[in-house]
């Protein structure tokens, strides 16, 4: 039997750590059209609440009381549960994130490391769950029934399942330095600032950020969407709140990737020239690392152009599958024999 | 042993009961006025011309094999790499390695195929 104390912390930490995903989600959105408009010289929402902060609430509010079209012809059950399917794995992959390596302490009662749950099997949760968001876009993209959506879900699947690869090699090139599946041990592995994975795996680190971008369907890599060729990709004929959950899926699996990033590359929750944090700056430090990610994000989809879809493929086909390849090869032999 | 994947289960019930509330309160609160030009699936404002159940680019279908050839290496390779470490300190790093760089040639080499046939190139 469980005890109700064990009970309550799993309740607390799941209910503050989605909400959290859910905000960040929210925030992104309002946060990726201040820094449009300030990079192209513009303000930007600033009508709804200060600095426009509410104005994610309010696009919220509008979504729910908006029609919501099918397409004639549309496969109804498909058409409408995919946003669902598209955005459950990226929540569900937050999990398993380990926001600190100590035990966090709220007045004498002891909740555990801060992170939902704590897999010896992490790395590949996170793979497994991943790797099924791609069922929502091309399901989403074949059951409308239009040409535009079923071309973006195809190039969505396209994409994600070759980026995939590279993704896979590259974090494996991590898991061989800590020598576990587990992101609680990969981030205690790296708790001092010269043990980061990113001096030793400075090209894995490369080839996994930029296989994030592809990952998620972001620019430069957004081919799934495209607005000049498809005119929204796979969620053309989408409206209302059902097009509002694939954002939501989307901005989820961005804040699960930085995370991921963090966690397997920059130490996760460890503070530079800090032996022994408090668990307050642990997670203060790994929400700088992960908000930099996000961030990231956003910088590059306004200074780069897009790629074509040709190019994608080359790169990730011709260039990072070998290379990653390579790397996890050179990774292993290091490792093994000396 | 498997209460250790317990929270997982109140992550997903958060995560389906906030998608479903979503999904049917729109439904419930948005308005409903359809017409035969808003059910026509979106073709720049034209009719829209016959169905989009039509034939794919057979590139496609290699990709997606391509994938699955890929994909169950580094399943093999998940295990090696995990085990890296712990190899070494039984002394059989060496001959685990061999057969693992053998193993990764191997698959190299079927890339190489892949490419000199002009199967990854995309605008042909």
């Amino acid at each position: 039997m469980i005890e109700w104390s064990v009970l309550l912390a799993w309740i607390v930490k799941a209910t503050v750590i989605y909400l959290g995903l859910v905000n960040v989600g929210a925030l992104m959105t309002l946060a990726e059209r201040k820094f449009s408009a300030w990079m192209q010289y513009r303000i930007g929402p600033n009508r709804v609440g200060p600095f426009g902060l509410l104005q994610p609430l309010a696009d919220g509010v509008k979504f729910i009381f908006k029609e919501e079209l099918m397409p004639a012809g549309a496969n109804k059950m498909l058409f409408r549960f995919a946003p669902v399917i598209a955005a459950l794995p990226s929540m569900m992959t937050i999990a398993v994130i380990p926001f600190t390596t100590k035990d966090v302490v709220l007045g004498g009662w002891n909740i555990g490391t801060f992170s939902i749950v704590n897999l010896d099997i992490g790395v590949l949760y996170i793979l497994a769950l991943g790797g099924l968001s791609v069922y929502g876009l091309i399901i989403g993209g074949w059951a409308s029934n239009s040409k535009y959506s079923l071309l973006g879900g195809l190039r969505a699947s396209a994409q994600m399942i070759s980026y995939e690869l590279t993704l896979i090699l590259t974090i494996l090139a991590v898991v061989v330095m800590a020598g576990s599946l587990d992101l609680q041990q990969i981030a205690l592995s790296q708790n001092k600032v010269t043990d980061w994975n990113i001096w030793y795996q400075p090209l894995a680190f490369l080839m996994f950020v930029v296989a994030t971008f592809a990952e998620t369907n972001r620019h430069p890599f957004d081919f799934a969407e495209c607005e000049p060729e498809l005119v929204a990709g796979f969620h053309t004929e989408y409206s209302s709140m059902k097009f509002a959950l694939f954002f939501i899926g989307e901005y989820s699996a961005m804040t699960v990737m930085a995370c991921l990033t963090t966690t397997l590359f920059l130490g996760g929750p460890s503070v530079p020239f800090l032996e022994d944090p408090h668990w307050a700056l642990q997670i203060a430090a790994f929400l700088a690392k992960a908000g930099f990610f996000l961030f990231l994000f956003i910088w590059v989809r306004w200074t780069l152009p897009r790629f074509r879809f040709d190019q994608l493929m080359a790169l990730g086909w011709k260039v990072f599958l070998p290379l990653a390849l390579l790397n996890l090869l050179a990774t292993g032999v290091v490792k093994s024999l000396v | 042993m498997l209460t250790g994947y317990a929270p997982i289960l109140v992550l997903l019930a958060l995560a389906i009961g906030f998608a479903l509330v979503n999904l049917f309160v729109s439904e419930l609160m948005g308005r409903r006025r359809i017409n035969v030009g808003k059910a026509d699936p979106y073709e720049c404002g034209m009719e829209a011309q016959g169905s989009a159940r039509i034939r794919l680019s057979i590139h496609f279908y290699l990709i997606a094999v391509l994938f699955i050839l890929f994909d169950v290496e580094s399943v093999f390779l998940i295990l090696w790499a995990v085990s890296a470490g712990d190899l070494k300190a039984a002394g059989l790093a060496p001959l685990v390695l061999a057969e693992i760089v053998a193993f990764v040639a191997v698959l190299g080499l079927a890339l190489a195929y892949v490419w000199r046939k002009g199967g990854l190139e995309w605008d042909r």
